[in-house]
């Protein structure tokens, strides 16, 4: 049977029960004695393993399979619950989810191994029983005894390497490999062995050189180092059980050690950060780098569909009463129903916009979780509160807002937050609080991210900004709080004093704000001591905007509104030209005047009269006036990409399609000032 | 393109410009329009005639003409957009008229390699004959890729 047809649903259902089980998890974690999650828990996992058997994914299947069992012995009270399993069954879910992940990207399971879960979670029922100790043990023994004698030596480049496979995910190794002292051909059972590696491993190193171990020029050992995604147990099993080896030692290379004495060059900084979440990153560069296999689906609710539908009926119910008019020509009712289409597309474009509308649930959802491993990590208790889950907003933001929210919350945890002991010195609740809250606000969302920390050290700011070299001493000696506080948002900023794992307080600040800006939304910082708060301001959706619609000569334009200030008219008489460039003075300001003929290259006879009409833009604290001929008025419009062909294209940012089929252009003001 | 041979593959939808016969490749075509609303876009390459409404998408268009630096002339009611697709994107060609598909074989395909040392840009990816006529044959990729070097001295 073809099992792709179910695929999508798979998917979505999995990702829907991984969700509940972390949330029970944590829960439970909060809850030791609540035997009721304990069930939820291992109804999720029976699930999970009935859907993935069934689709064919052994290894989701196996590992469930053995969740299952442990789950079953804290059922019926013959386990006792404690930290160890919680975070075994974390690290479990955290591989069930890679899984997911991987399925949707690639189809297949892809080539993570949960062996090594696996027995913990064997480890963790036999410990139950002691009276045994498993071969496992055994074995682990046995590694660790000899570990010293690996004595392969670990060069530069090997650690470079080591590093960046550590930071892509994989394992590194270096091997002992001992063949039997009366083993006939050894070259070719180290070709043997070499070949087996390769299938999923690379080899990085070997001692003696290949050469000589094609030449035969080794006694009974050699010595290799491999990068592999397999655990070493994995590694281990397959070689020793290519004939005529005699022993495979197998030590894993600690690439922490390297990172440390690398730590001063810059580049190494900014991977070191990123290792916190390697894994988490790492599978999504992995995924990233294969094509996806699945178009991305939206669950809706079924009464959107509905009125969906019927919106869809009354419309094609009005064409036939449109055509019935035109053939008859009782022209009186034209206008009758000319107003209920319009009211029809009105509801139309509602109805539309509320099926890619999704609650922002989908991106908080992820949080808790991130806080748990944080607080565990920096030894700093956190309680997370989130509010104003519900508020929806469109799809195409979701896709976007995640990584800039993780970003925050980080740097609130990690250098917003003080330790237990520093806050109690100063008075504050030894558990710090972030505040996750999200609520709309007219045509936009608002998303703040709260912390009681510390806030932000203005002086440090400063005093770094000067070390960095992005502003003078004079610079920052005029600036008030406000400006110093966004100078956290310049490119290469970072007032981290020691560089931790999860993020220096400004590091990559900047790339949020970049992302933000991107999607048409701000980013403010407000500070105290007694904590911080970052509100990112965002449309509620990235394909309708508001515009104004102006006349440039005898071409039409269209200017987002939420970049105007406002609309003026200035006499021609009052501009002054300074080195070139026009200026108005307005309201006290002089204000840059830009024609906009000249930028668009339109002829237009408008620009000589005597009152001109200016569209004052905004760019952040900048204002600029632009020259229009006359204005058609504000209008909601659809925005169009202009496609590959002439993207980038200066001061356009796309163009849309008027009432009456022609095609305006979108302004990009940013661009021209 | 080359791995299968169909009968679509050696179909080509001719137009004309300036007098001369061209052809494209019938698998990049989309269809064939006549001449609507173009809106000019400011700071494109100078070919570029403008965006068009094609059904709600916004589509370039490149007016063969002034890519290939011929005399510019009034767009008439022989006038045609064939609208093609290349490498996801899908572009408009603006040309003098158009209204037939020839089916041209291999054999009756020279090559251009001893004339194009003499050509400006080569665009030109084989010449086709069909009895007496002659068919400039165009490489799509090159006459959309950035192979106009002069472009920004021929904007001013």
């Amino acid at each position: 049977m073809d099992m792709n047809q179910y695929l999508e649903i798979f998917i979505e259902e999995s990702k829907e029960h991984l969700q509940n089980m972390n949330q029970s998890l944590l829960d439970l974690e909060n809850n030791h004695k609540d035997i009721e999650l304990v069930h939820e828990i291992f109804r999720i996992a029976h699930t999970l393993k009935g859907m993935s058997g069934t689709m064919g994914y052994t290894k989701v299947a196996n590992l469930t399979h053995e969740m299952e069992n442990v789950l079953q012995l804290l059922r019926s009270n013959e386990l006792e619950l404690s930290e160890n399993i919680v975070d075994l069954l974390f690290e479990c879910l955290d591989m069930l989810e890679g899984y997911i992940n991987e399925i949707a990207n690639s189809g297949n399971e892809g080539e993570f191994e949960s062996d090594y879960l696996i027995k913990k979670l064997n480890d963790i029922m036999n410990k139950d029983n002691k009276n045994q100790i498993t071969s496992n043990d055994n074995l682990d023994n046995d590694i660790i005894s000899n570990n010293q004698s690996i004595n392969i030596e670990v060069e530069e480049f090997a650690k470079n390497i080591a590093i960046k496979a550590a930071e892509q995910g994989y394992n590194c190794y270096k091997m002992q490999i001992d063949l039997n002292s009366n083993c006939m051909l050894k070259s070719a059972r180290a070709f043997i062995i070499f070949n087996t590696l390769e299938k999923d491993c690379e080899i990085i190193k070997s001692k003696p050189s290949v050469e000589d171990i094609e030449d035969e020029k080794f006694d009974d050992s050699f010595e290799l180092i491999i990068i592999s995604k397999l655990d070493k147990e994995t590694i281990r099993k397959k070689i020793i059980n290519i004939s005529e080896v005699e022993k495979v030692l197998i030590d894993e290379i600690d690439t922490n050690d390297y990172t440390i004495q690398t730590k001063d060059m810059e580049v190494n900084i900014e991977e070191n950060q990123e290792l916190d979440s390697k894994k988490k990153v790492n599978e999504k560069s992995a995924s990233k780098a294969k094509k996806p296999k699945l178009g991305k689906t939206v669950r809706v609710d079924i009464d959107r569909l509905d009125n969906l539908m019927n919106l869809v009926s009354e419309l094609i119910i009005t064409r036939s009463r449109l055509e019935e008019i035109g053939d008859s020509e009782k022209k009186h009712n034209m206008n009758d129903a000319i107003e209920y289409l319009g009211r029809i597309t009105t509801s139309l474009h509602d109805a539309v916009m509320k099926v890619r509308m999704v609650p922002i649930e989908r991106v908080f959802n992820r949080f808790p979780r991130m806080v748990r491993d944080l607080s565990k990590e920096l030894g700093k208790e956190i309680t997370l509160v989130m509010s104003g889950e519900e508020t929806e907003v469109d799809r195409t933001v979701i896709d976007e807002i995640g990584d800039p929210l993780i970003h925050l919350i980080r740097n609130s945890i990690d250098h917003g937050i003080e330790d237990p002991e520093t806050r109690k010195k100063n008075g504050k609740p030894e558990i710090g609080t972030v505040k996750l809250i999200a609520y709309p606000d007219g045509n936009s969302v608002v998303i703040e991210v709260e912390d009681d920390g510390q806030g932000i050290n203005i002086e440090k700011v400063k005093s770094k900004a000067i070390q960095k070299g992005l502003v003078t001493e004079e610079q920052v000696e005029n600036m008030d709080e406000k400006e110093a506080v966004n100078l956290l948002f310049r490119s290469g900023f970072s007032t981290a004093d020691k560089i931790s794992d999860i993020s220096g307080r400004g590091v990559g600040l900047d790339v949020v704000k970049t992302k933000i800006e991107s999607l048409g939304g701000i980013v403010e910082v407000k500070t105290s001591k007694y904590g911080s708060t970052f509100t990112i301001r965002l449309p509620l959706t990235l394909a309708i905007i508001q515009a104004l619609l102006v006349n440039v000569g005898a071409e039409k334009y269209a200017i987002p509104l939420n970049s105007i200030k406002e609309i003026i008219t200035i006499k021609q008489t009052k501009i002054r030209k300074i080195q070139d460039q026009e200026v108005v003075l307005y309201r006290n300001i002089t204000l840059p005047i830009l024609r906009m003929n000249k930028i668009l290259d339109v002829s237009s006879k408008n620009m000589d009269a005597e009152d001109l009409i200016v569209v004052v833009v905004k760019k952040g604290d900048k204002t600029a006036g632009f020259i229009v001929d006359s204005l058609i008025g504000q209008q909601e419009i659809v925005i169009k990409s202009l496609g590959k062909f002439l993207s980038g294209i200066k001061a356009i940012a796309g163009a849309t399609i008027l009432g009456n089929g022609q095609v305006a252009l979108i302004v990009d003001t940013n661009s021209l000032f | 393109m080359s791995e299968k041979v169909t009968a679509t593959d050696n179909q080509y939808v001719l137009f004309k410009l300036d007098n001369e016969s061209y052809g494209v490749n019938i698998l990049y075509v989309e269809t064939i329009e006549k001449v609507m609303d173009i809106t000019r876009v400011p700071y494109a390459h100078y070919y570029v005639e403008g965006v068009i409404n094609l059904r709600g998408e916004v589509v370039p268009v490149i007016n063969l003409r002034k890519r290939f630096n011929l005399p510019q002339v009034e767009i008439n009611d022989e006038s045609r957009i064939i609208i093609v697709s290349v490498e996801d994107m899908i572009v408009g060609l603006l040309v003098d008229s158009s209204s037939e598909v020839l089916q041209l074989d291999l054999e009756s395909i020279d090559d251009v390699s001893n004339i194009k040392e003499n050509m400006k840009n080569d665009y030109v990816k084989g010449i086709g004959k069909d009895g007496e006529r002659i068919i400039i044959l165009l490489d799509l990729k090159k006459i959309l890729g950035n192979t106009a070097i002069n472009d920004e001295n021929q904007r001013i």
